[in-house]
């Protein structure tokens, strides 16, 4: 692989660009590897990358059904943070965190991780009270953040209505170094360098079948023949259920459709993230000036990555209240994708029924901030078998346990 | 946007006027059941990428819950059927089968 620089960028501009490499190799799928992952979105894409780096097993294909990344991965409104309130969260989404900081050195590729802040706006006394606690929980699991009051929510996104008439803003939970990275360049960072250590990644190959004797998976059929395997990874997010059906088995995990919309681009006018929990709405500003919003999640099965109208209808109303400056603007796309939402709104690392078979799912709404950590956990739990510190909490084994991982009150939009 | 005909009251509904109650005919485990009984009873859902069979209730509306059998990948809705059914009643299972010819049947 060339890596790039500015040596490269300065070299290629001599000679019409023509030396740039492809930055991942299209191979055909091989009749067997030693390690297979379904889905090339980021979480499977960090899983493989990972496996490489820390585990030294590069023998891998990753089977995705359609492009890679276009997924939720790349459906979704980037935000990154890592304010959670339980241990278990917290360590994995800061494990996540912080190799974000980094990404970009360690992949050669400009993840364009902007680290502008995350504020939480508490908009009643019940979360001013909340995100007090999850402030004190926060400096005891080495988790920067801070509640702020109100007039230095107004100081930091001017634009912010801190006097609303139905929920003023009381006060924010503020992570100074949570903020957003482009979605697009994660996975095609990961793709590049899983690409770049031997593993194919193969598109457009829909995994159809999991082949089994026994409690043993053997391989997979796809639509690009059958594909033999030691270890299979499945990573497909929304799908989860799909391909746990295949293999024999049945999650805690319910598929729902989740929004997002942009605005036409407008010139600078705010500088971090912003997310509003109780009028349910968040927004932040891309580098092309569009403010990307998250919106609402249907409340029923759905996988046709379409969505119901009237949320949008929902989000921007909560959003003018919050930012009246956007009352104005137009929307120029929507669009959704479908998350997988799990009992306790926790994500799944797990080991499953079958002995050679492991699970990562359960994102829902807000797994993209936790690619690098997902990944990093999953591939320590393939290559040896077990789960390590990160990933044991979420086993599937907790439903039957009773021992739930209580996040709640964040999921349901997009963050 | 997803519209459903109540049978309780005839009143072609939207979703904005429905609540979605979930997955439909998942059978209550008692004190006698084992703990992957409860747990499949509590938490495993089949989450379906086609036929699926549901619980609705017309929440402003007439207030009643209801059944409906509907496609999760394209929204096709097949028919609706009384709260009072522990199964898929045999109508709606042959209009389904008679729409989509190479549908397995409801899963286990
Ligand atoms: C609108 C929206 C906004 C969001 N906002 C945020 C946010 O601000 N911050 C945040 O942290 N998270 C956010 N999320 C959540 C985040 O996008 C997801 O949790 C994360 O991207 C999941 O990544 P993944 O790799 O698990 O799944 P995906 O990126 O969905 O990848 C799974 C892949 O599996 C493939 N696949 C499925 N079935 C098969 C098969 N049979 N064979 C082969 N391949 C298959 C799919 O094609 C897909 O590419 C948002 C999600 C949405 C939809
Ligand atoms: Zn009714």
């Amino acid at each position: 692989m060339k890596r790039y620089s500015a040596f490269a960028i300065a070299k290629e501009a001599f000679r019409h660009q023509l030396g740039w490499e492809r930055a991942w190799r299209s191979p055909e799928p091989k009749p067997e590897y030693e390690v297979i992952i379904v889905g090339a979105g980021g979480h499977g894409l960090a899983t493989a990358y990972y496996l490489g780096k820390n585990h030294g097993i590069t023998n891998i294909a990753i089977l995705e059904k359609n492009w890679l990344g276009g997924g939720n991965t790349g459906r979704n409104t980037t935000i990154i943070r890592s304010n959670y309130l339980q241990d278990a969260s917290a360590a994995i989404y800061e494990k996540a965190r912080s190799l974000y900081e980094t990404l970009s050195q360690d992949l050669n590729y400009n993840v364009m991780f902007s680290p502008r802040g995350v504020a939480m706006l508490a908009q009643t006394h019940h979360e001013v009270r909340g995100y007090r606690r999850t402030a004190r929980a926060n400096a005891i699991q080495g988790v920067e953040t801070e509640f702020i009051g109100s007039e230095q929510v107004k100081a930091l996104c001017p634009i912010i209505n801190v006097d609303g008439p139905r929920f003023p803003v009381l006060g924010a939970l503020w992570q100074p170094r949570g903020g957003t990275a482009r979605h697009d360049a994660v996975a095609w960072g990961y793709a590049r360098a899983c690409s770049d250590m031997g593993m194919d990644i193969i598109q457009n190959c829909a995994v159809t079948a999991v082949r089994r004797t026994g409690g043993t998976v053997t391989g997979v059929e796809t639509t690009r023949g059958a594909v033999g395997c030691r270890k299979l990874g499945i990573v497909v997010a929304g799908h989860s259920g799909v391909l746990a059906a295949m293999a024999g088995f049945r999650l805690p995990v319910e598929s729902v459709a989740l929004q997002a919309l942009v605005s036409e681009p407008v010139k600078p006018c705010m500088d971090i993230v912003v997310m509003a929990n109780t009028v349910h709405g968040y927004m932040s500003q891309s580098d092309k000036g569009e403010l990307v919003i998250g919106g609402g999640a249907d409340g029923f099965n759905n996988y046709t990555q379409r969505g119901s109208f009237h949320h949008v209808e929902e989000t921007v109303r909560a959003l003018v209240e919050t930012f009246p400056i956007i009352s104005r603007l137009r929307m120029l796309r929507q669009w959704a994708g479908i998350v997988d939402m799990t009992g306790d709104r926790s994500p799944i690392l797990s080991k499953t029924p079958l002995e050679n078979c492991f699970i990562n799912c359960g994102w829902g709404t807000g797994g993209f901030k936790a690619i690098p950590g997902s990944g990093w956990a999953m591939a320590e739990l393939m290559a040896k078998g077990e789960p390590g510190p990160l990933a044991a909490p979420f086993g599937l084994d907790r439903f039957r346990e009773g021992r739930f991982i209580d996040e709640s009150v964040a999921a349901g939009v997009a963050h | 946007m997803l519209i459903l005909t109540c049978p309780c009251c005839g009143a072609e509904a939207d979703e904005t006027e429905l609540a979605s109650g979930g997955e439909a005919h998942i059978q209550r485990q008692g004190p006698e059941s084992t703990d992957a009984a409860f747990e499949a009873y509590l938490f495993q859902r089949k989450n379906p990428s086609g036929v699926h069979f549901e619980r609705w209730r017309h929440a402003f509306g007439c207030g009643k819950w209801f059944h409906a059998a509907r496609c999760t990948r394209t929204l096709e809705v097949f028919g609706t059927y009384t709260a009072q059914s522990l199964k898929p009643p045999k109508w709606i299972l042959d209009r389904i089968r008679k729409r989509r010819p190479d549908w397995a049947g409801p899963l286990p």
